[in-house]
């Protein structure tokens, strides 16, 4: 089987993911992998992943956004994670992953907010707060 | 106490375990678990599922729906024949791993269920048992 790919958009400097699909390992490792050469050729400076059709975050895509996250900061990009479903939040927690390092919103406008902050100063939003 | 018989499902790749969690979640809501429940006995499915490819070298998984007087229920047995676990008390520990993980498969998973059971030998391989309740 072929792994499927998750599309990446650009608009101007800023990267959106929409995870549409119950992601397999390799699907979210594909993701990872395409993400970093995205940010690098747009000269991205903020990455949105969106993931309000996720009905499961297990802990190998919990730490797959959390490399994400890592990955786009070394990259000068910051990653906002939207749309977390509040039962999906509450079961990571109970897992006993807190998601450390990945910035979330909790929906699609509160996120350009914080990416447009980012873009405004040129600072890192995380290394502020 | 079953009406019906286990769903048994192979685990021999990644999509496999995206298979597994979509057949746990139909078996969850089709016993009347409320939201919050089904995702959390399909998180815990997916983490064990996942072991059982990774670890265990692929296996199986059954999905069992439990009706009784009192209440309703899923029950997933994992399977594999794997090299199975040296030191369960230690895999069970949370934050320990052998591999690239973060450790919290087997010990977060079991907090996310009502009943868990996990049964290893080495060089036999390794079943997992998890019950959840309505």
């Amino acid at each position: 089987m072929i792994a499927q790919r998750i599309p990446i958009l650009r608009i101007g400097t800023l990267l959106l993911v929409s995870i549409q699909v119950d992601m397999d390992d390799q699907t979210a490792v594909l993701l990872q992998d395409d993400l970093s050469a995205a940010i690098v050729k747009a000269g991205a400076r903020g990455v949105m992943i969106d993931i309000s059709a996720l009905d499961v975050v297990d802990s190998f895509i919990g730490r797959i956004l959390g490399m994400i996250a890592a990955m786009s900061r070394i990259l000068d990009a910051q990653t906002v994670v939207v749309g977390m479903q509040p039962s999906v939040a509450i079961t990571l927690v109970e897992l006993g992953l807190s998601l450390n390092g990945v910035r979330t919103a909790l929906n699609i406008e509160r996120g350009m907010e914080i990416l447009r902050a980012v873009g405004d100063e040129g600072t890192d939003v995380a290394d502020s707060s | 106490m079953s009406p019906t018989p286990p769903d048994r499902l192979a685990i021999a790749a990644s999509q496999d375990v995206v298979l597994v969690r979509n057949a746990v979640r139909m078996a969850a809501e089709r016993m009347g678990f409320r939201h919050l429940d089904v995702t959390k006995l399909v998180t815990a499915a997916s983490e064990i599922a996942r072991n059982t490819l990774v670890y265990g070298g692929g296996g199986t998984a059954a999905i069992e729906c439990l009706q009784t007087f009192a209440r309703n229920g899923v029950r997933v047995l994992f399977e594999d024949h794997g090299p199975g676990i040296a030191d369960l008390s230690l895999a069970m520990r949370e934050g320990y791993t052998t591999g690239s993980g973060m450790g919290l498969g087997l010990s977060g998973s079991k907090k996310l269920v009502d009943e868990f059971e996990i049964d290893s030998e080495p060089g036999r391989g390794t079943r997992v048992t998890m019950t959840k309740w309505r």
